[in-house]
């Protein structure tokens, strides 16, 4: 049975659903709310449903046979500068518009859920922080949440402003390089220097502190590996000074930038029924004007304590998600003067010795510092059995991190709930109607990174 | 399933049979959003703790429902035997379920019946195995690399 039967098979069970008798054919009568988005799909057909392998020998083709009118499918990727990683797109078009289209991903699969089945807890963050690599530090937040939730760990009040702190300035790094790569999609190559110096100097501070300058493996179960070091309030300082300025810079070079504008405005729209229905989260959801921000709506940490705003869009188009993510760079700035202010002192892990292996000065001294030491990182500890979903707001979206564990050392299943492999879904909604020389500012605007969509 | 559902614990056991009946209540008092869609392969932790009317199987369908209206999380959980895994898709009431049902049907086996495109997404289409089952052993699948010259 081919796809199309089997749709019309379903259609056909439904169809107590439908009054046939409109001018317009049959209609619908259900909630707006409850309107599922299949309909939009079958009759404007955004999505390309076809198989991902198929190809055609040019040789065997007789062009004189093709109609007029038939649409051409090509690929877009997967080695291609603009799709930010391997992301390949077939496109399905006519002449340059796109009709239907669909993101084939997988190139970047490592199993990497599978290989945290094998690492203990604690070399667990080591996996999850490579997985998006642009904003590292919320992939151990929201693995080491998961972990401390079925633990019922609680961490240290300084442990939390800290990992608010790294958090927020790894939003502020994501979002810049972001700016950076899609500046540079769209031909401004100015944005994407000036988007790299601004990301290196937060990157500079993370190295700072954690010593990497990605893939950091600060944050995990039980606090941060280590504390601040001397001087970071002066660094801080410093960025907060300085990327609010440059941002005026960007807004100087971009926003009010009329090809910038023309590239950029009333591309890729997207509703906000089409968003929440393909499950969009983060920027995309917020420019079409949902206030949702799991950091607002549903805090963690201490995001209940500090002052910031939610920013929205209007239309949802590729220049509402510019101006989301550039606004949010200052929000960020806003939240980690904040934390700065109210960084307490005191431990920066859980005191917990079953958790948290003591200081290294300590192994000198105590035979039973060095047995905890070693007990930590040859078996690790163990974690009651259980499960949990956990979510953050990362930068791209919902981050969230399903975990079970059997109670042993080891996590029996860590699903990771990937807000760029969900956001690609909406790709093909995007993109439709759209040019194909567009398509390059759309994929740019969703975000995707794509070591975390194959994961 | 009564039709008004007094959800106040986040963690729901629904049977597979009455799977799809469930969201779609669910979807109609204000769950706007699917987050997320995974599933687990309980084959070597039978003994996790379930309530008393559930009944264990080897597959387990972890559906995470989000209600943006009421700042709420929900996740169902479905049991799905080995002998015959599959479950209905949610496709047409969650969109967004797309993908996630992909990846579950990739990696773990088990079928969505009414899903659009139910193909591999993240293994090559012609992978032979499910990878994140737990009696797929990782290096099972020998990796021959052809016509190699030997330099030494």
């Amino acid at each position: 049975m081919t796809k199309g039967q089997k749709r019309m098979e379903v259609s056909e069970g439904e169809l107590d659903l439908f009054v046939n008798e409109t001018s317009e054919g049959p209609q619908e009568l259900l909630p707006k709310q409850g309107t599922p988005l299949e309909e939009f799909y079958v009759e404007e057909g955004y999505v390309l449903r076809v198989p991902e392998g198929e190809g055609v020998d040019l040789d065997e083709v007789d062009f004189d046979s093709i109609p007029e009118d038939e649409t051409m499918i090509i690929n877009m990727g997967p080695q291609h500068p603009s799709t930010h990683g391997v992301l390949r797109i077939m496109m399905e078009l006519d002449g340059e518009t796109i009709l239907r289209s669909k993101p084939v991903i997988g190139y970047l699969h490592t199993g990497m859920e599978k290989t945290a089945e094998m690492l203990t807890f604690m070399q667990g963050s080591t996996n999850v922080t490579r997985m998006d690599y642009l904003s590292p530090l919320n992939n151990e937040l929201v693995y080491s949440m998961a972990v401390e939730s079925l633990m019922d760990l609680e961490i240290p009040p300084r442990a939390t402003w800290i990992r608010m702190l790294m958090s927020e300035l790894n939003r502020i790094s994501s979002h810049i390089m972001w700016m950076a790569t899609n500046g540079m999609d769209l031909g401004s190559t100015s944005m994407m220097i000036y988007g790299f110096r601004e990301r290196e100097l937060i990157l500079g501070f993370l190295e700072k502190v954690t010593g990497l300058r990605m893939n950091h493996n600060y944050i995990r179960p039980g606090g941060v590996a280590a504390d601040l070091p001397d001087g970071w309030y002066d660094d801080v300082e410093a960025i907060c000074e300085t990327i609010p300025f440059r941002v005026e810079e960007y807004q100087e070079l971009l926003t009010g930038q009329p090809i910038f504008r023309e590239r950029v405005e009333g591309v890729g729209v997207m509703t906000q029924e089409q968003a929440l229905a393909l499950s969009a989260t983060g920027p995309i959801l917020r420019a079409t004007g949902v206030p949702w921000d799991l950091r607002k709506t549903m805090p963690y940490l201490y995001y209940d304590q500090v002052d910031f705003d939610v920013i929205v869009g209007s239309v949802g188009d590729t220049y509402d998600r510019y101006s989301v993510r550039l606004n949010e760079i200052l929000e960020s700035v806003r939240i980690v003067e904040q934390v700065v202010e109210k960084m307490p002192t005191g431990e920066y892990k859980t005191l917990d010795r079953k958790v948290t292996p003591p200081p290294r000065a300590r192994i000198d001294e105590s035979m039973e510092a060095l047995i905890h030491h070693f007990k930590l990182h040859t078996e690790g500890y163990r974690v009651p059995a259980g499960e949990n979903y956990v979510a953050i707001e990362s930068p791209r979206g919902e981050l969230g991190c399903y975990i079970v564990s059997s109670g042993e050392n080891r996590p029996y299943r860590v699903h990771v709930r990937a807000p760029s492999f969900v956001n690609l879904q909406s790709l093909p909604v995007m993109l439709h109607g759209g040019l194909i020389a567009d398509s390059v500012a759309v994929i740019s605007s969703v975000d995707p990174v794509m070591g975390e969509v194959d994961r | 399933m009564s039709e008004n559902l007094d959800i106040d614990h986040s963690v729901v056991f629904v049977r597979r049979l009455e799977y799809l009946n469930f969201v779609q209540t669910l979807r109609s008092q204000g769950f706007e959003m699917c987050a997320d869609l995974t599933a687990v392969d309980y084959l070597e932790f039978k003994e996790r703790s379930l309530p008393k009317d559930v009944e264990a199987q080897r597959f387990e369908v972890v559906v995470n429902l989000l209600s943006l209206s009421k700042g709420k999380r929900l996740r169902v959980r479905v049991q799905i035997p080995d002998d015959d895994p599959w479950i209905d898709s949610i496709f047409r009431e969650y969109p967004g379920s797309e993908a996630m049902e992909r990846e579950v049907f990739d990696l773990f086996g088990i079928v969505f019946k009414g899903h659009p495109d139910l193909t591999r997404i993240l293994m090559p289409e012609g992978w032979e195995g499910h990878p994140l089952r737990k009696d797929y052993a990782p290096g099972r699948v020998p990796v021959q690399f052809k016509e190699v010259k030997r330099t030494r």
